[in-house]
């Protein structure tokens, strides 16, 4: 009778049902890669994860607040939301629900990666009968797991330091994972890289939307960029952080003719200039993260929502610190077109009324030529977010080459600043004749504000915590203040310190 | 010189009883009946004897008999005790007598059901049995009820009971189409039911048994006259409190005194009391027909009912339609007894888009119900489109309440038949031995859809919404038992053995239809045509009962159950539990005591299961295809997400764990009876969702079995009879139930600190009030407290640094209270007098919280004077704090919600022999249901199950004229 007892559902299916085809491995790796992109596969009200919201729970939508709403640059109006305030006033604790979805969901994704690798072995291959170019193309999706699982890793290492590490060989269970320290996870992510950097698709050679050699150099460039944060005062990688910058800038990409183009819903055509990015579609990958969050929240019902691609949307929540347009020489967009700000009031007092502080209206749902992004109700986006492009690498071999790298030069590195600059201006008339470390902080503020970078620039610079560099309620009060010097890494979550006895938790928390 | 005394001891029908003891009193010599009734006491002197005659369950009797040299005969025909001690009562296959009950037994029968306008059965019982909490989700017609025997067992899986009709398990679970599928099923065809508490009375229901079992009997036809009985019921709903917010004056002060300028501008000149628009009285009719009798030896019942009723929230309805039949023949010398129940029943719904409740307590009350506009004529908050040079709804305002009901048209149709087949059968040879075969059936139907055009604020971004659904549900119950009794003459004992097996097989089909705008546009679109979810369980089960002298008696129960939703290691479950009682009233010290007409204790304990509320495949390693709208685009194509689900490979049954003592006591010839009941809970094993090392599954939570909880509680139940005599009667009935429950364990590594979140609020993203945490209820608040000046106002987002570390944030949170009551209350009354009947029920709840999350988030400054354009009203709470931010966190709004409600108060003339020798009778009946509510709690209501007072459907008063014909 027992025999009876075994059922199996009508949709779902076993593993070796998922993985029979090529086909089925194409959809595994869209999940693999869909795990920074959507919530769920169950659309947009589901979640991968327990204990949050699902519209928050996306990746970009955490990403940004962490690296975003706790600097100069932004600040959200939604108080009454557990987790937003301690963002604004850099006062978060290891119970930080916003933080604890983000180091989930990065983890989630590489559980999701190393799932693939376990499934796509030569093995398994040749035990489902897959051969021939099919299993060469299956071993390139391996790659681009690894590439996204390295990806992770670099966003738990920056944002987290010192998190759990698992790889395929873990299996799925209870078993709890150990501890990586910072620094193993940055010769981990290294060694990941140099060997994919070999491996993968060349640049350009690959579907959009997919991982290539150059993104695999870009990562490598920003994370050398940053290796004295990682690894320690004196540890710096900047020679390599050239090295690898160089390569993505030789590799044939190029600006994006006009800067707002990079940001509009069909930022997936024609793009020179991006490397790799998340693709977010209003129809078929909805997400009440991603660019929807981004751009529904930066946007106010005064700002006409319909202008922005999103007429039922607007959810009035992010804008701008008067850092950051104040960053601008001028910040009306008249001459430095990067500028993109709306409203009259550049001062917040009440941090909860978004009609305080300037709207930033980067982000939009229509296309360049004017038109609406596919959107199933005038609130989902289509524009996809750029996760490296061109221009960040000119920054990099600018900021490198002044931080003592070799194989750079200066005058190349003011050479590519003025790239970016002239495309900004339209002419030359913002070019510079000379750079410092300051000016290239302040030029990443203009050329990538709101792209989710200046958390990790400030710490770099050591302007993240001190009270040397302050910003309206930088640690909850109106004119800023310093706040502790270890919230430069967020802390593992409490959550997951309970639930995994190998945790240490990180210095302060 | 003597003679002697025979006779035959019959019951009311003439039948014999077999067993029943005859005493001359003065001689002290007895006897007893054979199979025959007759009885002989032979060798009697002379004299006038009193011959007294006692059965169990009978009234005694009594005759003075004068013997004279001859033989004398004496017969007697025995009434029934209508003292419950002899009732027969359900207990899980099979019947028992009352004063043999080894379990926990509550039953109220229809005599004592509450009445007026009851549409869904749990109604019937709400407030009559200690240790039973029923609680309606508010006033919409048919509305579900949370029902919990002993606070439920249970965090994360099913804390319902299970309900078992005439011998068939309901299936569990939604039926679409009909807002409760209880409700699917005719009160008034409804007997009796038992309401089994402790393990010893549950266990044989096994693993399903852990929140206590419902028995639900329906009416059958019984005895050989032909009863024709017609009922009409006529009642009027009204609500009676709403929720109090400011007057439209009240908003222009405000707003005049506050606002910009801009805000001034947006007031409007009218005085709109929006809850008045979007409730009204509402008439309910319910109709039911049924005809008992003998169609030769078939005893037989038919019945049908049809019910209308309005919701007090416009255009919420309900009609059903509903038939029953019950046949129970006795065939082959009546060796053979069959059961026949066939239930079925179809309702139509409109449910109202309840939406509308929360908008009218929040929508502006200077602006008028209509206005000549493109969306419907509803005044609606919009802003310029400018690109499109037109105007168009604010989405971050709310919509127009009478808009929102009347713009959704949200209908469902549901079906639901259920019934069974039992055959019990006296097998020949073996005397004693039954063998009993019962195949039953639950199938539904839900199906319908919602309708929203294109012009409606509410589905402006989709152009409107048109959705439909349908759901097949199918559920299979085969049982097949043993029954064996015997009396053990040699040792004084009798035995009474049952070992059965059951089947159950539940298979639902739920077919998946495409979202689309008014115009057809596809808005979204299911990855799936269908899908068939099933479970199955199989069960061995067995009982022993042996009573000892009639006064000890021992019973023990044990069950086995495999599930299909555990891996095969897990699979199968064993359930034991044993009971002791003993009859003291029956002991010989007692034999001649007055004061006691009953007492009896008795002793359990017993394991149950509990697996309800598991996912049907949550042991598998699945993936599962994406949703058409989570789709990756990889070049210029999208492709569908293969994804891999989060598993537990190790998932198993909770199980519970029941101690219980109890006393069963009667006084003064029963006027006074009841039971005290003491009972301890434990649950292990417990489902609980726990945050698992990340990276070691898909997910970063796992519903799995690490969780203990404990319940202990008192429950306490007395009926009493003040006063009995010809003309006039009064019952009195009261109740009390005593619960505390907290969870022992929550994870496996040992964290205090840990908590579950629970109880997510409306108005923000991710908030949640409620938590689980061990050494505290479940559901327990967690909040900041606030702290007040002076004059006792609540300081704007102050709160104690509980935790001293300088800083209030989320840790400074404490454990505040919880929703569930501590004390339960239940009173009943019955008063005749002639043919005037005056019945009331009282219930309370004392010691349940309730966090009134419609002042939280209605109820600051930047609701009022919203910084996204619209003005919005708020609950007069407003005034006390003057919040400019939502303080959601706050312990101000945690209220006590103790309450005293009279459920019930109902007037009623009964007019016998209406017609002249037919026996016919006439009941006239007035009747109130929600009469009124003694509670400090200002909301709507302080009775709100999940403890959070949002946007509550308030439940009505309703007045219910009644006529009942019976011939």
């Amino acid at each position: 009778c027992s025999q009876n007892l075994d059922l199996v559902p009508t949709n779902d299916i076993t593993a070796d049902m998922a993985f029979s085809t090529p086909e089925g491995y194409k959809s595994a790796l869209a999940k693999v890669y869909g795990s920074f992109a959507t919530t769920s596969g169950r659309g947009p009200g589901e979640s991968d994860l327990g204990g949050i919201d699902a519209g928050t729970s996306d990746f970009l939508r955490l990403y940004w607040n962490a690296q975003e709403l706790t600097t100069d640059e932004a600040i959200c109006a939604w108080l009454g939301d557990p987790g937003i305030p301690d963002l604004n006033y850099m006062s978060w604790n290891s119970s930080h629900i916003m933080l604890r979805g983000l180091y989930t969901r990065s983890i989630y994704q590489i559980t999701v990666a190393n799932e693939f690798l376990r499934e796509s072995t030569d093995e398994k291959l040749n035990q489902r009968g897959i051969s021939g170019p099919e299993a060469q193309e299956i071993a390139h999706y391996r790659l681009e797991a690894r590439f996204l699982r390295a990806f992770q890793y670099w966003v738990l290492m920056d944002l987290f330091g010192n998190p759990p590490f698992i790889t395929e060989t873990d299996g799925i269970g209870k078993v709890p994972p150990r501890q990586i320290t910072r620094a193993e996870l940055f010769g981990y992510v290294e060694s990941e890289l140099l060997d994919l950097e070999t491996q993968l698709n060349d640049a350009h050679q690959n579907e959009y939307g997919r991982a290539d050699k150059a993104a695999a150099w870009a990562l490598l460039a920003r994370m050398y960029l940053n290796a004295e944060t990682y690894l320690g005062t004196g540890n710096g990688k900047y020679t390599e952080a050239i090295t690898y910058a160089t390569k993505v800038i030789d590799a044939g990409y190029a600006l994006m003719e006009n800067y707002r183009h990079l940001f509009l819903a069909d930022n997936d055509q024609n793009n020179p200039e991006v490397i790799l990015s998340i693709n977010y579609d209003g129809i078929q990958t909805q997400n009440n993260g991603g660019t929807t969050f981004l751009i529904n929240s930066s946007v106010h019902s005064s700002m006409g929502p319909a202008s922005f691609g999103i007429p039922n949307g607007g959810w009035g929540g992010n804008r701008s610190r008067s850092t950051l347009p104040l960053a601008f020489d001028d910040h009306s967009g008249a001459t430095d077109t990067r500028a993109m700000f709306m409203g009259d009031q550049l001062d917040i007092e009440d941090p909860s009324l978004f009609t305080q502080g300037l709207a930033v209206a980067k982000f939009r749902n229509v296309t360049s030529s004017g038109e609406n992004g596919r959107s199933v109700n005038g609130v989902f986006c289509s524009t996809d977010f750029p996760l490296f492009r061109l221009a960040e690498q000119y920054l990099i071999y600018a900021e490198a080459v002044l931080r003592g790298g070799n194989g750079g030069s200066t005058a190349q590195a003011i050479a590519y600043i003025n790239r970016l600059r002239e495309r900004a201006y339209g002419n030359t008339s913002g070019n510079v004749t000379s750079i410092s470390l300051d000016g290239i902080l302040n030029e990443r503020s203009r050329e990538l504000y709101w792209e989710a970078f200046r958390r990790t620039d400030l710490i770099r610079y050591g302007r993240f915590t001190s009270g040397d560099y302050l910003w309206p309620f930088k640690g909850g009060v109106a004119n800023g203040a310093g706040v502790e010097s270890y919230r430069t890494l967020f802390p593992i979550p409490a959550a997951d310190l309970i639930a995994n006895p190998n945790l240490t938790q990180n210095t302060g928390y | 010189q003597g003679g002697a005394i025979t006779g035959r001891v019959v019951d009311e029908q003439g039948q014999p009883l077999l067993g029943a003891s005859v005493q001359v009193k003065e001689l002290r010599r007895t006897a007893s009946t054979d199979e025959d009734g007759r009885f002989a006491l032979p060798d009697i002197a002379n004299g006038t004897y009193t011959v007294a005659v006692t059965y169990v369950g009978y009234l005694p009797a009594e005759k003075r008999v004068p013997v004279s040299g001859a033989e004398q005969v004496a017969d007697f025909e025995l009434k029934p005790d209508e003292q419950f001690l002899s009732e027969v009562v359900v207990i899980g296959y099979g019947t028992q007598q009352r004063r043999d009950l080894t379990g926990s037994v509550a039953t109220v029968s229809s005599r004592e059901f509450q009445s007026g306008t009851i549409t869904t059965p749990e109604q019937l019982i709400a407030g009559k049995v200690a240790g039973v909490q029923i609680t309606s989700s508010g006033g919409r017609p048919g509305a579900g009820s949370t029902i919990r025997v002993r606070a439920g067992a249970s965090l994360n899986a099913s804390n319902d009971p299970l309900i078992v009709v005439d011998g068939v398990p309901l299936a569990v679970g939604e039926v679409p189409g009909v807002s409760n599928p209880l409700s699917l099923i005719n009160p008034n065809d409804i007997e009796t039911f038992t309401v089994l508490k402790d393990a010893n009375a549950t266990a044989i229901y096994g693993s399903r048994a852990s929140n206590g079992v419902i028995l639900i009997t329906t009416k059958k036809g019984t005895g050989s006259r032909t009863a024709i009985n017609f009922s009409t019921q006529h009642a009027l709903a009204t609500v009676d409190r709403k929720v109090d917010v400011l007057s439209a004056d009240q908003i222009r002060d405000y707003v005049n005194a506050n606002g910009s300028e801009a805000q001034k501008q947006l007031l409007g000149s009218a005085n709109t009391d929006w809850q008045n628009e979007i409730y009204r009285p509402a008439y309910t009719t319910d109709n039911n027909l049924s005809i008992a009798g003998r169609a030769g030896d078939l005893p037989y019942r038919v019945s049908a009912g049809f019910l209308n009723q309005d919701g007090v929230l416009m255009s919420d309805r309900l009609q059903r339609t509903s038939a029953a039949i019950s046949a129970s023949p006795m065939l082959f010398n009546n060796t053979l007894k069959v059961d026949i129940n066939l239930k079925g029943s179809h309702t139509r719904s409109r449910f109202a888009n309840q939406d509308g409740i929360g908008a009218s307590i929040q929508f502006d009350p200077t602006q008028p119900v209509r206005t000549d506009n493109a969306f419907g004529g509803y005044w609606e908050w919009l802003q310029y489109d400018a690109d499109n040079d037109r105007h168009v709804p604010n989405p971050n305002a709310p919509r127009n309440p009478v808009g929102l009901i009347e713009l959704k048209d949200d209908q469902g149709d549901a079906y639901r038949s259920f019934g069974n087949i039992q055959l019990d059968y006296a097998l020949p040879f073996v005397e004693g031995l039954h063998a009993n075969l019962n195949l039953g059936y639950d199938v539904s139907r839900g199906k319908g859809g919602v309708f929203i055009p294109a012009i409606a604020a509410q589905r402006f971004s989709t152009a409107g919404e048109v959705t439909r659904y349908q759901t097949d549900i199918f559920n299979r119950v085969g049982e097949f038992y043993l029954n064996y009794t015997r009396q053990l003459a040699g040792i004084n004992g009798h035995i009474n053995a049952t070992a059965g097996y059951g089947y159950y097989d539940n298979k639902s089909r739920i077919n998946n239809y495409n979202r689309t705008s008014e115009d057809g546009t596809v808005l979204s679109e299911p990855a799936f045509p269908f899908d068939e979810p099933q479970n199955r369980l199989i069960s061995y089960y067995g009982r022993l009962i042996y009573t000892h002298a009639d006064r000890y008696i021992l019973s023990g129960t044990i069950r086995t159950d495999g599930s299909s939703r555990f891996a095969s290691e897990n699979r199968w479950g064993v359930f034991p539990s044993v009971g002791l009682t003993w009859r003291i009233r029956d002991e010989p010290f007692l034999r001649d005591n007055r004061v006691f007409s009953d007492l009896k204790l008795r002793l359990s304990y017993g394991v149950t299961g509990q697996q309800d509320g598991i996912a049907n495949y949550s042991y598998l390693p699945n993936y599962v295809s994406s949703a058409n709208e989570s789709m990756y685009q990889f070049g210029d194509t999208f492709y569908y997400m293969h994804t891999p689900l989060a598993y537990d490979r190790d998932i198993r049954w909770e199980s519970t764990a029941t101690y219980n003592a109890g006393i069963d006591y009667g006084f003064l010839d029963g006027r006074i009876h009841g039971s005290v009941d003491v009972y301890f809970k434990k649950t292990k094993d417990l489902l609980s969702v726990i945050p698992i090392p990340v990276g070691t599954n898909f997910s970063n939570l796992l519903l799995t079995n690490v969780g203990n909880m404990e319940n202990s509680g008192v429950e306490w139940s007395i009926n009493t009879t003040p006063v009995r005599g010809e003309a006039f009667t009064w019952d009195v009935g009261f109740n009390f139930t005593f619960n505390t429950n907290k969870v022992t364990n929550l994870t496996n590594v040992d964290d205090p600190n840990y908590l579950i979140e629970q109880g997510g609020i409306t108005g923000s993203t991710g908030n949640h009030i409620q938590a689980h945490v061990v050494n505290y209820a479940p559901y327990s608040f967690r909040v900041h407290k606030q702290v007040y000046d002076q004059n006792g106002r609540p300081l704007e987002g102050v709160y104690a640094d509980l935790n001293g570390d300088g800083t209030i944030n989320d840790d400074d949170r404490y454990f505040y209270k919880s929703p569930l009551p501590r004390y339960l209350l239940g009173f009943t009354s019955q008063l005749e007098y002639r043919q005037f009947t005056l019945t009331t029920v009282l219930r309370a709840n004392i010691g349940n919280y309730v966090y009134d999350n419609v002042s939280s988030n209605f109820g600051s400054r930047y609701n009022v004077l919203d910084p996204n354009g619209p003005i919005n009203n708020a609950p007069v709470d407003f005034l006390n704090t003057g919040f400019v931010q939502k303080q959601y966190t706050s312990d101000y709004y945690i209220h006590n919600a103790s309450f005293l409600k009279m459920d019930n108060l109902s007037l009623s003339y009964r007019i016998d022999n209406l017609l002249r020798g037919s026996g016919s009778s006439l009941t006239v009946s007035a009747n109130v249901q929600n009469v009124f509510t003694v509670t400090k709690y200002k909301g709507v209501d302080p009775e709100i199950s999940n403890g959070i007072d949002n946007q509550f459907y308030p439940r009505p008063r309703t007045f219910t004229l009644g006529l009942n014909l019976g011939f």
